[in-house]
């Protein structure tokens, strides 16, 4: 029935049109046995080539691209905490640097601040004893020069007491009894 | 006026291919609505770019691809992943030619009871023909479930067998009456609109509102389906070949 179904049909139903819709002999479309040698082979055909395009094509592209995704966001990830440990590591390295670098500024200031302080003792006692020398000296002068100053005074005293006498007694003194005379009232 | 919800399923030749026997081997409408879902396909997967950050286009293509693959994964395990091309095509051919199909004036493919029982014994002979290669006589394990006592496996048996050469029928006829049915279903309610228009007049069109307001809800229903109706298709068709991979279960 099917074989001269879709002879008789072929040809025919080419010229028909939208609008005299019934030209299927009455026959429900879906079991028009006539159409079912053209729809297997159209599905085979089509289907067979949508088959090749997707296996061969369309998932290798979409699943590489996918899969290139996942492996950028693991390599961006392993990428990330390759950064972070080695800005952890760096941070560990600088703060201990900053500590040693402390402790080793504060050894460095004890270690001066010794050396001034020990550097201003010695100069302070060197200045201490210059200042003594110098002390010394001078007292020693001074004393010197008083004495000197005092035997000149004695002198002047004498030489005055002197004239005084030969002024008021027009007699010129004996020099050793003015001396003695002078001496004492000096003591006096 | 005159409302013929059939209409809509004709095989309309466009132009004669060849003859194979006493067949004529013809272009038809329904082989165009294949070339339109396998372009659309191709476009969709091949024209979409392989960026880092995917635009439309490509997020649509992958999401396709996850989709399947999450599928093949969680019924028939890593293993399945052989049948991915096999399993990608049934879905993408059968959920694109649907949707094109609810557009109206267009044909729906899987609306031909031949065209979904063809794509069904496809899977029934793969998952025949891989179950025994890959598991020899082992395959007909899935004939004899674990823990029936001696006495009823004789009728378990028997009731496994006919369910398993029942499948491609289930398999089916499930995917083509959906379509079908859901197809009248629409042109009937829509053509009720029209009906009431012209045979009452002005009452007539206002009466026909219920009708329309049914017609959009069924539209809607109908999208669902067609995606749904395809999602079912592959995904029974998983089941199937993790019965060809795992045996024992």
């Amino acid at each position: 029935m099917a074989e001269s179904h879709g002879e008789a049909k072929g040809p025919e139903t080419g010229a028909h049109t939208e609008a005299d819709g019934g030209h299927h002999s009455g026959a429900f479309p879906p079991f028009e046995s006539s159409t079912f040698a053209s729809q297997l082979v159209s599905l085979a055909i089509f289907f067979v080539v949508l088959y090749v395009i997707v296996s061969k094509l369309a998932l290798p592209k979409v699943g590489g691209a996918i899969e290139a995704r996942q492996n950028r966001i693991e390599g961006d990830l392993a990428e990330a905490q390759t950064l972070k440990d080695q800005s952890e590591a760096a941070l560990k390295a600088y703060e201990g640097e900053l500590a040693s670098a402390r402790s080793r500024a504060q050894a460095i200031g004890n270690e001066s601040r010794d050396q001034a302080n020990a550097q201003a003792e010695a100069e302070r006692k060197t200045l201490e004893e210059q200042l003594a020398k110098k002390l010394a000296e001078a007292e020693k002068t001074i004393a010197s020069t008083r004495a000197t100053a005092m035997s000149n005074v004695r002198g002047i005293a004498a030489d005055a007491a002197g004239t005084i006498v030969q002024q008021l007694t027009g007699v010129v003194p004996d020099a050793a009894s003015v001396n003695a005379a002078v001496d004492a009232s000096l003591k006096g | 006026m005159k409302i013929d919800p059939i209409h809509q399923f004709n095989i309309e030749p466009l132009f004669t291919i060849g003859h194979i026997g006493n067949h004529t081997i013809a272009f038809t409408n329904s082989s165009l609505y294949m070339l339109v879902a396998v372009a659309i396909i191709s476009i969709l997967m091949l024209a979409s770019g392989t960026q880092l950050v995917p635009g439309r286009l490509q997020s649509v293509a992958e999401i396709s691809y996850e989709f399947v693959a999450s599928t093949i994964r969680s019924t028939a395990g890593a293993e399945g992943m052989k049948f991915f091309p096999l399993v990608f095509s049934l879905f993408m051919f059968l959920c694109v030619s649907n949707l094109v199909g609810v557009i109206p004036y267009t044909f729906t493919i899987a609306s031909h009871l031949i065209v979904t029982v063809a794509l069904a014994l496809l899977v029934f002979f793969t998952v025949l023909i891989y179950g025994v290669a890959k598991n020899g006589l082992k395959f007909f394990k899935i004939f004899v479930p674990h823990g029936v006592p001696g006495y009823i496996l004789p009728l378990v048996m028997f009731i496994e067998v006919l369910s398993f050469f029942l499948r491609p029928v289930s398999h089916s006829v499930r995917l083509f009456a959906n379509m079908l049915a859901g197809h009248i279903a629409l042109k009937v309610f829509a053509g009720f609109v029209a009906m009431l228009g012209f045979s009452l007049g002005a009452i007539g069109w206002v009466g026909g509102v219920l009708p329309l307001a049914l017609t959009i809800s069924l539209y809607a229903l109908e999208i669902l389906v067609a995606f749904l109706q395809a999602y079912v298709f592959a995904i029974l068709t998983c089941i199937y070949l993790n019965d060809a991979i795992h045996p024992g279960h």
